[in-house]
């Protein structure tokens, strides 16, 4: 029998109730991965006790026949959850020491079905950023290297821990969340699956937020069915989100039949990008071939104001994010400056501020302060809002053409050395998200599913984005995708 | 629209964040390279476009006016970086 770190979630679920395996020997194997894998910094707090704890209930629930899909499943928990008596802290030093009273919903839904936490994941501070560089735990690597290179690679991010845990076979699978492509471009990177889904399927609550109009959790899996099974459990109605959707949760993963014949595949011309690789146009003609050759109609599209959705997310993001995080101000919890003789409450705040939060954060914060500002709040920020309802409805547009699912490239290029984006404006960085983030802005569903290796050996995903509330189809289309493309291949381990 | 040193060190003011004297010509020209990239927005005609404020269409769902948690005071203060006498403590506000 192979580790059984690397088994999938519908693995491991079929063995545990065979009984051929317990959720204790399989969260022991796991948790000595993670003891040696200390050089992907995918892990920054490590809960062993919790996880033996868990992992016994489970097996006492499995030997009772009572184990819903997830029960006895190790997971890994990005640092952006809540989690109760856990230190969570958004990757940010402002949240040093902080250990919740209380669960996220999430995370809460994940355990009433048995799963069990090995810890929790590296990540960006607050989820604001692109390669995992602006954690105060420093960088999560990517398992992956460009063939016998040892320059050590980003992960993606912001959930660039959860993605580099799941490729490394550290756990069974990981939560992610995107606020602008933050599980895709991740999953991307690895060659992992990771599905968003529509606004409101997750619930926020217990989830540090970031820009709550923008905000999804999900799941960070090494299949499709795995995406499935572990999205079904996580999602569903919370009267503590007003904004959680009050509708019924199907069974994602008995909608994985493959067979996609007669739905309509849009390929939309302005993801066409100057100066986009040559590799990843090959991967997305490649992918749209093999949705053709399953039986999909093929039909070119436009979403003509792609171009403005990055612009747009750059206002949007900044200006909730600095609402958000004004909660930040050394009273309740976290970090507080120390302060010198005569500073008043205004000090405070200023100096615990600027300690607290990494550059990155600061300079989103200002933006966001400096768009919501008076007499500058129409120009930047109704008028990205305007613009936004227009990106929207550039999809509605589509899916009321007969539209069923849209493929796009996940990421404009490979995973990229760390340090290499060092030296570029934050722009440059912010262009990483220019394939996800329409998807958040227009609050729908979008899955990246790994399609290829590039020439250097490094993964490549392809995005495809569905209906709102059409996780299933879209799951299936995926499915079809992956079954397609067949990819198996895994990082040549170095840690 | 450029931004200077003294529009970034009142942006900063605004934000709650201290930043000092000399690192606000940096932060100046990195506003300045975002806020030229948000510009393209202006090409967009939004004649007539209502501000997005809902992304899915949802009514928010009232609940009952009632009382659903509380005396949970030492759960509320466990995390203060600084709390007496069942209060959060913080600088001297008013003289």
């Amino acid at each position: 029998m192979s580790a059984l770190n690397t088994l999938t979630i519908a693995e491991a679920r079929d063995k545990l109730r065979a009984k051929e395996i317990t959720s204790l020997e399989l969260t022991e194997a796991c948790l000595s991965e993670i003891d040696g894998a200390g050089a992907l910094g995918a892990f920054v707090h490590n809960t062993p006790d919790l996880a033996r704890e868990q992992a016994q209930a489970a097996d006492k629930r499995l030997s009772e026949g009572d184990a819903p899909d997830m029960c006895g499943i190790p997971l890994g928990i990005k640092d952006l959850f809540c989690t109760k008596g856990v230190p969570s802290q958004a990757a940010s030093a402002i949240l040093n020491g902080f250990k919740p009273e209380y669960e996220s919903t999430i995370t809460q839904n994940l355990f009433d079905a048995g799963s069990v936490m090995l810890g929790k994941l590296n990540m960006d501070e607050f989820a604001m950023g692109s390669s995992n560089e602006t954690s105060t735990y420093g960088n999560a690597v990517n398992p992956w290297r460009r063939g016998n290179d040892d320059a050590a690679l980003t992960p993606g991010g912001s959930s660039g821990g959860s993605a580099s845990a799941v490729a490394a076979d550290l756990c069974l699978a990981a939560t992610g969340t995107d606020t602008g492509g933050s599980i895709r471009q991740p999953a991307a990177f690895v060659g992992i699956t990771g599905i968003k889904p529509t606004y409101g399927r997750c619930s926020r609550w217990g989830v540090v937020a970031f820009a709550s109009s923008l905000d999804q959790a999900g799941p960070m899996t090494k299949s499709v069915r795995d995406a499935a099974i572990m999205l079904e459990t996580m999602c569903g109605h919370d009267p503590k989100d007003s904004t959680s959707a009050d509708l019924p949760v199907p069974n994602f993963e008995a909608m994985l039949s493959g067979d996609i014949k007669g739905k309509v595949i849009g390929i939309p011309k302005e993801y066409r990008m100057e100066g986009m690789p040559e590799e990843i146009e090959q991967l997305w003609a490649d992918g749209t071939a093999m949705l053709k050759d399953a039986g999909a109609e093929i039909r070119d599209i436009s979403l003509p104001h792609t171009k403005y959705a990055l612009p747009a997310y750059y206002v949007i993001a900044p200006a909730e994010a600095s609402s958000n995080l004004a909660r930040y101000d050394g009273v309740r919890y976290g970090h507080r400056a120390r302060l010198d003789q005569g500073d008043g409450i205004t000090e405070m705040y200023e100096k615990t501020r600027a300690e607290g939060f990494g550059p990155e954060v600061q300079r989103r914060v200002m933006i966001g302060t400096y768009v919501l500002s008076a007499g500058f709040y129409d120009a930047y920020y109704n008028r990205a809002r305007r613009v936004r309802t227009l990106i929207k409805k550039d999809f509605e547009d589509v899916f009321a053409a007969g539209v069923d699912a849209i493929l796009t490239p996940a990421t404009p290029s490979a995973a990229f050395g760390l340090g290499e984006m060092t030296d570029a404006d934050p722009v440059q960085m912010y262009l990483n998200d220019v394939f996800t983030v329409t998807v958040n802005l227009a609050g729908l569903p979008g899955i990246a599913v790994p399609a290829g290796l590039d020439k250097q050996g490094l993964p490549l995903g392809l995005q495809l984005i569905g209906r709102p509330w059409e996780e299933g189809d879209l799951l299936n289309t995926a499915y079809a995708l992956e079954t397609a493309a067949g990819f198996i291949a895994k990082p040549g381990r170095w840690w | 629209m450029s931004i200077d040193t003294a529009t970034a060190a009142k942006v900063a003011k605004l934000a709650r964040i201290r930043v000092e004297e000399d690192a606000l010509p940096a932060l100046a020209s990195e506003f300045n390279t975002i806020l030229g990239f948000i510009e393209q927005l202006n090409e967009v005609d939004v004649e007539g476009v209502e501000p997005m404020t809902s992304v899915t269409p949802m009514r928010l769902k009232r609940r009952e006016d009632v009382v659903t948690d509380g005396n949970q005071q030492a759960k509320v203060l466990a995390n203060a970086p600084d709390a007496r006498e069942g209060f959060f403590a913080v600088p001297k506000v008013v003289e």
